[in-house]
């Protein structure tokens, strides 16, 4: 009796829309995004206003979220914390997807020994913990925006050069490319026009579960104090801040965290309901 | 069994050679002289030439290599730029503090997680299931910074369990063992959800699978048939996650460090990063590399003592 | 001479009426209905059907292994060495499996602890029922290993499962399953999986085994070659309904249920010519599109409209033991 084999099978589609974590998760990310966008309307002030007299006030109906040392809005900063931390999040994640995808898919479609010594670099890339690796380029490029979002992208290049090597060694051996490449086309023609949309759904996926891997690496970097210079408010910069004031003001450092750890839940639940989704094992429950 | 571990120990040597050069490389592509970074613009070029050579950075590249390497192997990690005294006694001085929070961390994960992923596995659909779903959710929502501060705010300022400082004198151990909870919580937690997530699912896989119905079949106990047969195998995902989580606890190791103001090699590198003091700056990333390749090395003994598959063949 | 009753012993397995329900999408269905039949000591019942028709269910509903919270046993008796199994608490069920009754599975390969030594993995049985340990247990294991024929048993003990060959570890179930002398043994198509010279000497060490000591046998199978070969008694299953029950050779002449006709007429024999083979029209339903009464109609060349209502056991063939669950040739099937 094939008694194991129990459960209706659905479709993914199906399946991503009864997911009520993803569903949740998405609508989190969407309301945090919303903010974000509408920093310049919705902020009660201006997240860079001083005001000495306001310094280090406890949350009241004027500053919902308290004021910090210099007196400035923590709501206001936090949400305009939120379009940096954002940003610097997505485009970092889409420079590794754009230069891991590559790799990948160029060292996959080349194959043999280069292909073993891009992987083998690669590894060792990898073995290395990402954060302490943020950590040494950041210090050795410099803390402005670009460099930041170069140094976090380049922590995650190695996972999705693996992500996108894997497919495109079976995807090259497929009669359609041979076709191809029987037909005169040119390797870059054939990477991108065959080989890139066969392995865009992985990546997409993997830049999805990256996205909080690097939202969180920003927040990190910053509170360890390698981050963008002041004033500019990102969320970990204004943990930063309020660590320092923790005992006299720990308002201050509790609304970003909590802000962080939103959009980490959110980023999460939407990962997980993804995973559940496209894995139909781990969807007969 | 002795002919497995002598065989990685070999296979290790490679990775070794490739992180230290990896160390190499990253230390050397810092853009412009580090010279000039260090003694800035006013210095003089008799200063700057000084400088470099004290640094080995006036010999061909691949002389600074093989210097670097036959150091490195000698165990020397050169001088504190800043500090002026040698890296291996800076780094010797604190790694006690960070080898045993990395440790209590690892033991505390794998000591909450096993047990949560095992029963939640057991209880499919169940309150537990809901608890150990929640619980890796929150740990792996949290940066390790966030929720320091929050256990900081929670159990050491509104109630005053614990010192706010993570660390007391070895010589003092009540002190020392409570000023250790907070820190090394603060990594399990995080731990617990990848080890929690990882046991159920592999719990899931092994207790549909043949051998379990066998041992039922013998009358062995429900009891043993889950803890001894169905967790015996999925052991084996668990240790490739905790192997692949090193990385990740480095990392928070350095956060909950500065967090709760322990001494450690997190402060350290961050005090290095700060005086931009190059060489401290690579001995430490030297330090890494071997914690890295020892880590390696040890997941690999792990998976030969948890898969007679891998350890006979 | 008049007064004297023949003492009759009692069975070492006796099912009665067992009705096995399994839940799918929700709703109960009954996968094993009103299943009976008793297999005496020494003897081996075959027990035949296709994959799916309920006889591995009826297996796991002996030996107490339904999968949780989907499989149960709706009503009906199972009695081993005399005792009720049916309802019985899952504590007392394990000090009987492994002890009393103990089954052996088709796939050697995958029904083994990759991970744990299959000395160890023997020795659980003794360890759980005679308290053995160390020293003792271990010695047993190497008689055990031995006695299913286990060659350089001292030196293998301590192997794992993957160092062995699937006959191997076929010999290495056996031996965990008769360890501690079960009164009944359940044979799951156990040489199914195995090469057939392999097979043989399996079925000749479970044979040798029970000679030895006086085991009850079902063994499950779809292999008539194999039921020939070793059983006494046929037990024929289709959807859940033992359609026909027969001593071997009567069954083999003189099939008289429909499906077993047909089921004889579909495998290959030596006395046949490989053209004369039939295979059975059609599939076997599941268990959402069961047909009411006789669950073989849907497929069965001599339907009737009396079909839709559920044949009784009747006698069948030429022995009185021979009976079989169908309308054919009674004079209710004119109805």
């Amino acid at each position: 009796m094939a008694v194991g084999a129990i459960g209706a099978p659905k479709g993914i589609a199906g399946r991503a829309l009864g997911n009520r974590s993803l569903m949740a998760g998405v609508a989190l990310l969407v309301f945090i995004i919303l903010l974000a966008v509408l920093a310049p309307w919705i902020s009660p002030y201006d997240p860079n206003d001083q005001d000495a007299i306001a310094s280090l006030g406890a949350p009241n109906a004027q500053h919902w979220f308290g004021t910090d040392f210099f007196g400035r809005d923590v709501l206001s900063r936090v949400i305009w914390g939120a379009r940096v931390s954002l940003f610097v999040g997505a485009v970092s994640t889409a420079i590794s997807m754009l230069l891991g995808g590559s790799i990948g898919i160029l060292s996959g479609y080349v194959g043999g020994r280069f292909d073993q010594g891009v992987m083998a670099v690669m590894d060792v890339l990898l073995s290395f913990p990402q954060l302490i690796m943020g950590l040494i380029i950041v210090a050795l490029l410099g803390a402005n925006l670009t460099d930041l979002i170069l140094a976090i992208a380049i922590t995650a290049v190695p996972p999705f050069a693996r992500v996108a090597r894997g497919p495109t060694l079976s995807l090259k051996e497929r009669d359609f490319v041979e076709a191809g490449r029987a037909l005169g086309f040119s390797n870059l023609r054939i990477m991108l026009v065959h080989i890139l949309p066969n392995v865009l759904d992985d990546l997409i996926v993997m830049g999805s579960l990256w996205l909080a891997t690097a939202i969180r690496t920003e927040a990190s970097l910053s509170f360890i104090g390698l981050g963008l210079p002041p004033p500019t408010a990102t969320w970990g910069s204004i943990i930063r801040e309020g660590f320092e004031n923790l005992l006299d003001a720990p308002w201050l450092a509790v609304f970003p965290s909590l802000a962080v750890l939103i959009v980490m839940l959110a980023l999460n639940m939407i990962g997980d309901g993804l995973r559940d989704a496209t894995d139909p094992k781990a969807a007969v429950s | 069994m002795l002919r497995f571990v002598a065989l990685r120990l070999v296979m290790a040597l490679p990775t070794l050679w490739a992180v230290l050069s990896l160390v190499f490389v990253l230390v050397r592509i810092v853009p412009g002289d580090p010279a000039l970074v260090i003694l800035g613009d006013q210095a003089t070029e008799q200063a700057l030439v000084a400088l470099r050579h004290r640094m080995g950075l006036d010999v061909p590249l691949w002389d600074q290599y093989l210097q670097f390497m036959a150091a490195v192997l000698q165990g020397d990690l050169g001088i504190s730029m800043v500090r002026n005294r040698p890296v291996w006694g800076e780094v010797a001085t604190v790694l006690p503090y960070t080898l045993e929070l990395t440790f209590v961390g690892i033991f505390l994960g794998v000591l909450m997680g096993l047990p949560l992923g095992v029963l939640a596995a057991q209880h499919r659909g169940g309150w537990i299931d809901a608890v150990a779903r929640w619980t890796s959710l929150l740990g792996l929502s949290f940066p390790a910074f966030i929720s320091g501060i929050l256990m900081l705010l929670l159990l050491a300022v509104e109630l005053p369990w614990f010192p706010v400082i993570g660390n007391a004198p070895f010589a003092n151990p009540p002190a020392h063992l409570r000023a250790l909870v907070l820190p090394a919580l603060n990594l399990g937690f995080i731990m617990v959800a990848y080890v929690a997530r990882v046991t159920r699912s592999g719990m899931l896989a092994s207790l549909s699978e043949d051998y379990i119905r066998t041992a039922r079949a013998k009358g062995v106990p429900a009891r043993l048939v889950v803890w001894r047969h169905a967790l015996r195998n999925a052991l084996i995902p668990v240790v490739t996650v905790v192997g692949l989580y090193f990385g990740i606890l480095i990392g928070n190791s350095v956060l909950t460090e500065i967090v709760f103001n322990r001494p450690g090699l997190g402060k350290l590198i961050v005090g290095a990063l700060n005086d931009r003091d190059y060489t401290m700056l690579q001995g430490l990333m030297v330090i890494y590399a071997l914690v890295v390749v020892g880590a390696n090395l040890a997941t690999d003994l792990a998976y030969g003592a948890v898969d007679p598959r891998i350890r006979v063949r | 001479m008049t007064n004297v009753v023949p003492l009759k012993t009692p069975p070492a397995l006796a099912v009665k009426d067992l009705t096995t329900g399994l839940k799918i999408r929700g709703i109960w269905h009954q996968a094993v209905r009103g299943v009976s039949f008793e297999v005496m000591p020494r003897e081996t019942v075959a027990l035949v059907g296709e994959s799916g028709c309920g006889k591995s269910l009826t297996a796991m509903s002996i030996m107490g292994l339904l999968p949780a919270k989907v499989g149960k046993v709706l009503s009906g008796s199972v009695t081993v060495d005399g005792r009720e199994v049916v309802g019985l608490p899952e504590r007392e069920f394990e000090g009987l499996r492994g002890n009393l009754v103990s089954m052996i599975f088709q796939e050697p390969m995958t029904s083994l602890n990759p991970v744990l030594p299959v000395g160890f993995q023997i020795a659980e049985t003794l360890r759980r029922h005679r308290g053995l340990d160390g020293a003792a247990a271990r010695a047993e294991v190497l008689r055990l290993m031995n006695r299913v024929q286990i060659p350089a048993s001292a030196r293998r003990i301590d192997d794992y499962p993957h160092q062995f060959s699937g006959g191997m570890r076929q010999r290495v179930m056996i031996a965990m399953a008769v360890a501690c002398r079960p009164k009944v043994l359940l044979a799951d198509e156990p040489t199914t999986a195995l090469d057939v010279t392999i097979q043989a000497q399996v079925l000749n060490l479970i044979a040798e085994l029970q000679a030895e000591d006086g085991m009850a046998v079902l063994f499950i199978t779809h292999n008539l070659g194999v039921v020939a070969s070793i059983a006494s008694r046929v037990v024929v299953m289709y959807g859940g309904d033992v359609v026909e029950t027969a001593p071997v050779d009567d069954f083999f002449q003189r099939p008289s249920h429909p499906y077993s006709a047909a089921l004889l007429k579909s495998v290959p024999r030596a006395d046949r010519r490989p053209d004369s083979l039939e295979p059975i029209p059609g599939q076997v339903p599941t268990l959402f599109q069961m047909p009411d009464g006789c669950r073989f109609q849907s497929r069965c060349a001599h339907v009737m409209e009396v079909c839709t209502r559920r044949p009784p056991l009747l006698p069948g063939g030429g022995r009185p033991d021979h009976q079989m669950r169908c309308w054919l040739g009674r004079p209710e099937g004119g109805l």
